[in-house]
């Protein structure tokens, strides 16, 4: 071998690791500064806050829920969410179970001259409402996927979005069993339930949760025993949406009818 | 809101039959992820039957060897253009580089395509050309000598040893090479694969189709480009060579059918509650793309065919047309696998309980016009890489 090709492939040889070293460096740069980031959204400034005294869940109570949508109004209010029907942080099922045990299954509120059927009631076994929204899972498979940390979850038990990181691979819509994500039209990133974070920080109820008329909706802290969702979970039997899948959802529902997925 | 998209989501929301989540109006994945994994899988094939040459001694495709490469090396540059345009956030690109996600395999993209790109492919280029561009520099008037310098990274050394030391690099790399081709597609496979909430997608055995039918469609391109541009250099066609390659490609596809096959029984068997929904989806929505031309078109017609030229002595003229009619419909074939997997798998709703469509755009950025332009660039670029790096000219001494 002569001498120019032994120091090339020494070069190659330095080289190489280098570009793992390098890689590694930036992303040692760059990680407390994502963290920074992270932290600011995450952790608004308000104070006396701790998200390590909390961890929020959600409980639905499916027979009050009368699918009235105004949880939906809401949160689209709330949140910017498009007006679209396309788009929806939240949104209830109607579910209508016939006599011949085929089923029926609507978003309320979808197709404007839908809701005016009434549903024939000799036909009828049974028939609810679900609510549904991010179960901000506690092994989110949204947060595993994403390739560049633009989802995480936060220390109070909140599956977020940075919506100045997402790179709009739409790789977390696909890994969501709960098509509870969809892509802003707007910012053009992934875009789901924050439990109105930015409400609860400062000791607020969700907007949903806020306007539901009969409760059906109940907001709470897991870590406190005094907490209302600690006592749906002691007064009722729960259930989560596929829990096959383990995701771990911290979306509780009393009632839940087995047809509900 | 982009009147485009609204009109687009209020056509398909009365395409939607049964119930679906309502946000899955929306089709995140489209044609330009079907033209992804087809391209890598076309570099990885391509880099498959190069290394039957080198690790195998498959002599009798040497004709193949750097035109594979090439080809290779082409799509590879390409590949990631697809997933480029696809982004909703297209400069935010470089922060999978930079900051990826360590739990996320999408995030290992860089890793992977960085390394099959310089440590095997060009690595490999670079050994195989090197005596060639030596001594094609010093025989050629500028410009052409020094791109061909500059290419050869300006080494001079054509000596026995030097040489030899070339060949078993060549080895080296390629012996290395194999299992990254398989990690480049395994990968890509992986990404479907591991989608638990996708039952279409989510099979332990995405990884392996992904790779077979990635081995079928690359020797399937190599066998096309070569019997078009053998013709168009006024050289005959090596019969040797081409029925060795018509032979690798017939195992390969009854590979591929097999493991194909094995994935739908072992579903249609084991009879999980998204059988039904995915049984009427390839009744309404995939009939056409999955039993016509994946199945049919694309792999048994083509089997057919090969069978036919080895259980009859044909002429070497009729095995030509044979041969280039098969290759053509296996083409079609793959990328309907490609189509069927990635739209197939979000024209159902994860609800198990309605079926949605898939409007294709054609002038926009993830449209029709575009896949097509990013179907087309590997062939200029390979016609670019042919120009300055041709694979059929040995260096005379």
């Amino acid at each position: 071998m002569d001498q120019d090709k032994r120091d090339l492939l020494k070069g190659l040889i330095l080289f190489i690791p280098a570009g793992g070293v390098i890689g590694a460096l930036a992303k040692a740069v760059a990680a407390p500064a994502a963290a920074a980031g992270k932290e600011a959204s995450a952790r608004p400034e308000t104070p006396g806050y701790d998200p390590t005294n909390h961890y929020y869940g959600m409980g639905i109570e499916v027979g009050k829920c009368i699918g009235c949508n105004r949880c939906v109004e809401a949160c689209k209010q709330e949140n910017d969410v498009p007006r679209e029907p396309f788009f929806f942080r939240t949104w209830v099922e109607r579910y209508v179970i016939k006599k011949d045990r085929s089923v029926v299954v609507e978003t309320v509120g979808l197709k404007k001259e839908k809701r005016k059927e009434v549903v024939d009631q000799e036909d009828t076994l049974r028939s609810f409402f679900i609510p549904k929204l991010c179960n901000h899972c506690a092994n989110p498979p949204c947060v595993q996927v994403c390739p560049v940390d633009a989802t995480w979850s936060t220390e109070d038990g909140a599956v977020l979005v940075d919506k100045n990181r997402c790179i709009g691979c739409r790789y977390c819509i696909q890994a969501c069993p709960y098509g509870a994500r969809y892509l802003h039209p707007e910012t053009r990133t992934a875009d789901k339930c924050t439990f109105c974070y930015h409400r609860v920080v400062k000791g607020l109820l969700p907007a949903c949760v806020e306007v539901c008329p009969t409760q059906a909706r109940i907001f709470g802290d897991l870590k406190s025993q005094a907490s209302r969702l600690v006592r749906f979970e002691r007064m009722n039997k729960i259930h989560v949406l596929k829990p096959d899948l383990n995701t771990q959802p911290k979306v509780y529902y009393s009632g839940l009818d087995g047809e509900v997925r | 809101m982009n009147e485009g998209l609204r009109e687009r989501l209020g056509e398909m929301l009365e395409q939607v039959s049964g119930f679906i989540y309502p946000n899955e109006i929306e089709i995140h994945w489209s044609i330009l992820i079907v033209v992804y994994p087809y391209l890598t899988g076309l570099v990885a094939g391509a880099f498959i039957l190069a290394s039957l040459v080198k690790v195998f001694n498959a002599e009798d495709v040497r004709p193949t060897y750097r035109l594979s490469l090439l080809t290779a090396l082409a799509f590879l540059l390409i590949a990631p253009l697809p997933l480029q345009f696809h982004l909703a956030q297209p400069l935010r690109a470089y922060e999978i580089f930079l900051t990826p996600n360590l739990t996320s395999d999408m995030a290992m993209f860089g890793f992977v395509y960085a390394w099959y790109l310089m440590g095997v492919l060009l690595l490999e280029l670079w050994f195989e050309y090197r005596r060639d561009l030596v001594v094609w520099a010093r025989q050629e008037a500028f410009p052409m000598s020094f791109i061909h310098r500059a290419l050869s990274l300006f080494s001079t050394d054509t000596s026995e040893p030097a040489l030899a030391f070339d060949r078993k690099a060549i080895k080296v790399i390629t012996v290395i090479g194999i299992p990254s081709a398989f990690l480049l597609h395994g990968y890509v496979g992986f990404i479907f694969g591991s989608v638990k909430a996708n039952p279409w997608w989510g099979s332990v055995l995405m990884p392996i189709v992904f790779l077979m039918s990635a081995i079928v469609s690359g020797i399937a391109l190599v066998m096309f480009l070569y019997m078009i541009l053998t013709p168009l250099r006024g050289e005959p066609i090596d019969m040797r060579c081409l029925d060795k390659l018509a032979s690798y490609l017939f195992y390969a596809v009854i590979v591929d059918f097999s493991l194909e096959a094995l994935d739908f029984i072992h579903r249609l068997y084991q009879s999980e509650e998204s059988i039904h929904i995915l049984g009427t989806l390839i009744a309404n929505k995939l009939f056409m793309s999955l039993f016509v031309i994946q199945i049919l078109l694309g792999m048994l017609l083509p089997v057919a065919i090969m069978v036919a030229v080895k259980s009859f002595s044909l002429s070497a003229e009729l095995r030509k047309l044979l041969y280039f009619t098969a290759i053509i419909l296996i083409q079609l074939g793959i990328f309907a696998t490609r189509w069927n997997v990635v739209i197939g798998g979000q024209l159902f709703s994860k609800s198990f309980r309605g079926l949605t469509t898939y409007k294709m755009e054609v002038v926009g950025i993830e449209g029709l016009i575009t896949a097509l332009v990013l179907l087309a660039l590997p062939f200029v670029v390979l016609l670019i890489l042919l120009k300055v790096l041709p694979p059929w000219r040995k260096a005379e001494a």
